[in-house]
């Protein structure tokens, strides 16, 4: 059975100077990140800083080349989809990875049925199910026995969170988890993902639109050209100081980021400076 | 280095110093204020949601349904409505359509369509098509028709086993070559046509009991299967006592949800549908046991035959939608990559669908075999598309992902009606051929035409 939810605001996973090549292509150098349980970390930066590396290193997808990770502190190899759920990962794709043609249940359960002499028993995955959206105030959906295709954008995200919430996952990874949807939409996701750092998961939203991230993040890291040039606190940033990190990996024409913000900025050049602390 | 639209667009300004504090309340404080769009955005999925999940009680349901079937979702309905007036235009017609003789004939004709509509099924559902299921009968029947006469004499039921052991082995290795070498489906068992005919074509020449082609059969239990009848009151037995583990089976289960508190159709439709099916079977077995003989002959009772495909639909309707293996089929032909990602075998499964409509063409091919108590290279090959046909005018995607064996039964007496009345006001082969095709063409459309004016008045 699962390890219990961690004490919020404890680190739930490390990554240390996780490097990555493909082929002469460097995609990742020196990537310092940590999710921690009961926040929101938001993962930013432009189409080719890294993000979907490093987030398929963290899925399994993709074995690092170098570099730590840790996981509740102690450190671990994770090289397979297989290893990444088993210790309480989940990866929310764009695609959501749902089958239309099955309702709620049945998706939340789908390749972990319950069964009674090989037959399914549908009672308890009934229960369990409508429990586990209740929990995360899940109410819109009228019947958790209408078919995936039958709900909208941000029902669809809720019952893929949903699953990953069911199957004892402490870290949700959300890829543009709002890249499809309208603005109710995207406000009742925003919501889930807020709601889950509530109850002590830890959550990593990688998204472009930084309205969303300003909205449920506790924590920001921005990455470009595979490595993390900015870390700390959402409060520390604004849009105009992450956007210039995204492109020119450090604040420009400015006096910087604003006192005591904590946010920890790494030169393009590598070696780590810290900026507001001074 | 680009900068998208989102990020241009932030006002940086405002935000700028007293932003900081604020932003941690923000996602609280809009909690409320964003429920009223929600609830509205449910209650529109819901209209597209199967009624039985969003009713409470009958009048509700037929409400949901009547707008399911509206906005293009008929079901069943039309395959329904069409084989009434199918069989209605044929009565007009004659009125030896809806005679008991013919009625019996009907049915045991359609029992070779159902069989291999079913196997089909269990392949659309995925997505994919197995056009060698003719052949791969026709092989099969001619096994258990060489088993059974001299020289080997084997019993009916080991000569049965010999012949559905070869064409389940033939589903596997179709199966295998198209799920491990990533073959499509269409050229593979396309492939598997040809050449399985040219196995059967060399099958029959070398065996030395099938004179000119054709081999005969004699064996009285194998030809009971279509020819032979239940007696009269075994018919009204077996009937009755089907009806009532259906129905008992169907209430328990919808009063042991309801006692858990889980989603349960309304009680009124349960009783409706039990009611309808013991109707069905009343009349039913009213029908077959009037009197069908000619002269001094008497011939009653319900054929074999039926009871045969009942055990074979409900043992594939129990596989398809109360086991994990049922649910993988669905769950791949909805979304494969989706089933692979939630840790499923997709590969096996497939393999496994594949093997199974190999099994249903071998059980075709009895029922083939014991209708005509023969079996000859002269099998027809349309019988494969007809399969595909009935499966599809049943209801069945050939996308993927929608169909029950329920839809290989309709569809199945669909074609047999069309083919039995068409023979029976001697309208030749050439009218045969073309009001069956042309029959097949409205259904289609019907289908197709319902589910696009349903998505027009959607938009």
């Amino acid at each position: 059975m699962p390890q219990e939810l961690l004490e919020r605001g404890k680190p739930l996973l490390e990554l240390r100077g996780l490097r990555k090549n493909f082929g002469p292509v460097r995609a990742l150098s020196e990537v310092d990140l940590t999710a921690t349980a009961g926040e929101v970390t938001a993962l930013c930066g432009d189409n080719g800083a890294g993000k979907s590396v490093t987030i398929k290193i963290i899925s399994g997808i993709v074995v690092p080349d170098g570099g730590e990770i840790r996981w509740r502190g102690e450190p671990v190899h994770i090289h397979s989809p297989k290893d990444s759920a088993e210790l309480g990962i989940a990866t929310v794709y764009q695609d959501l990875a749902l089958c239309d043609n099955l309702d709620i249940v049945q998706n939340m359960f789908l390749g972990r049925e319950l069964s009674n002499m090989s037959v399914l028993d549908e009672a308890p995955m009934e229960t369990a199910a409508r429990r586990t959206l209740a929990d995360l105030h899940v109410t819109t959906v009228r019947s958790i026995r209408q078919p995936v295709a039958s709900l909208s954008g941000g029902q669809r995200q809720s019952v893929a969170v949903a699953r990953a919430v069911l199957w004892n996952s402490q870290l949700m990874i959300l890829d543009e988890p709002t890249a499809a949807l309208g603005v109710a939409q995207t406000a009742m996701v925003l919501q889930l993902v807020r709601r889950l750092a509530e109850q002590g998961y830890g959550v990593m939203i990688v998204s472009h639109n930084l309205n969303d991230v300003f909205e449920v993040a506790d924590r920001i890291a921005v990455l470009r050209l595979g490595e993390v040039v900015a870390e700390g606190p959402a409060s520390g940033f604004d849009r105009q100081s992450v956007v210039e990190y995204m492109t020119t990996g450090r604040l420009t024409g400015r006096d910087g980021a604003p006192a005591n913000s904590g946010v920890v900025a790494g030169s393009p050049g590598g070696a780590g400076r810290t900026e507001g602390e001074a | 280095m680009a900068v998208t639209p989102e990020m241009g667009t932030g006002k940086p300004n405002s935000d700028e110093g007293g932003a900081q504090g604020i932003r941690q309340a923000e996602p609280t404080t809009q909690k409320d204020g964003y429920s009223l769009d929600l609830e509205e955005t449910s209650v529109t999925a819901a209209l597209a949601a199967a009624p039985e999940v969003v009713a409470s009680d009958l009048a509700t349901y037929l409400r949901a349904w009547w707008q399911r079937v509206r906005s293009g979702e008929s079901g069943v309905l039309p395959v329904v409505v069409g084989l009434v007036v199918i069989v209605l235009v044929f009565e007009i017609k004659t009125s030896l359509y809806l005679s008991a003789g013919n009625v019996v004939n009907l049915l045991n004709q359609a029992v070779v369509f159902v069989l291999f509509a079913m196997g089909e099924v269990f392949v659309l559902l995925l997505g994919e098509i197995d056009l060698s299921m003719v052949f791969n009968a026709g092989i099969g029947a001619g096994i258990v028709a060489a088993f059974v006469v001299h020289p080997y004499d084997f019993p009916w039921w080991l000569a049965i086993l010999c012949g559905l052991a070869a064409t389940t082995v033939i589903g596997l290795i179709l199966g295998t070559l198209i799920t491990r070498l990533r073959l499509p489906s269409f050229i593979v068992t396309l492939a598997a046509y040809i050449g399985l005919q040219g196995v059967m074509l060399w099958m029959f020449d070398t065996l030395p009991i099938a004179v000119g082609g054709v081999i005969s059969v004699s064996n009285k239990v194998l030809l009971d299967f279509v020819n032979g009848n239940l007696s009269p009151t075994a018919s009204w037995v077996a009937m009755v006592l089907a009806v009532a583990v259906f129905g008992g089976l169907t209430i328990f289960r919808d009063v042991r949800r309801k006692a858990a508190g889980l989603v349960t159709p309304p009680f009124g439709l349960t009783l409706s549908k039990v009611g309808v099916v013991a109707a069905a079977g009343v009349v039913l077995v009213w029908v077959c046991n009037i009197n069908r003989g000619t002269g001094t002959t008497k011939v009653r009772g319900v054929p074999w035959s039926i009871p045969i495909v009942l055990v074979l639909y409900f043992a594939s309707t129990f596989l398809l939608s109360r086991t994990r293996f049922g649910r993988y089929i669905y769950a791949i032909g909805g979304n494969a990559e989706a089933a692979r990602r939630a840790g499923i075998n997709v590969r096996m499964v497939r393999t496994v669908a594949f093997l199974i409509s190999g099994l249903f063409a071998g059980l075709a091919g009895v029922m083939y075999l014991s209708q005509l108590g023969s079996i000859s290279t002269n099998i027809d090959p349309s019988y494969v598309l007809f399969a595909v046909a009935a499966a599809v005018i049943g209801g069945t995607s050939l996308f993927g992902g929608r169909g029950k064996p329920l839809h290989a039964v309709l569809g199945g007496l669909v074609i047999a009606a069309v083919y039995n009345g068409i023979y029976l006001i001697g309208l030749g082969a050439a009218a045969t051929e073309m009001v069956t095709g042309l029959v097949l063409l409205v259904a289609v459309t019907v289908d197709s035409v319902a589910r696009r004016g349903g998505q027009k008045e959607a938009v």
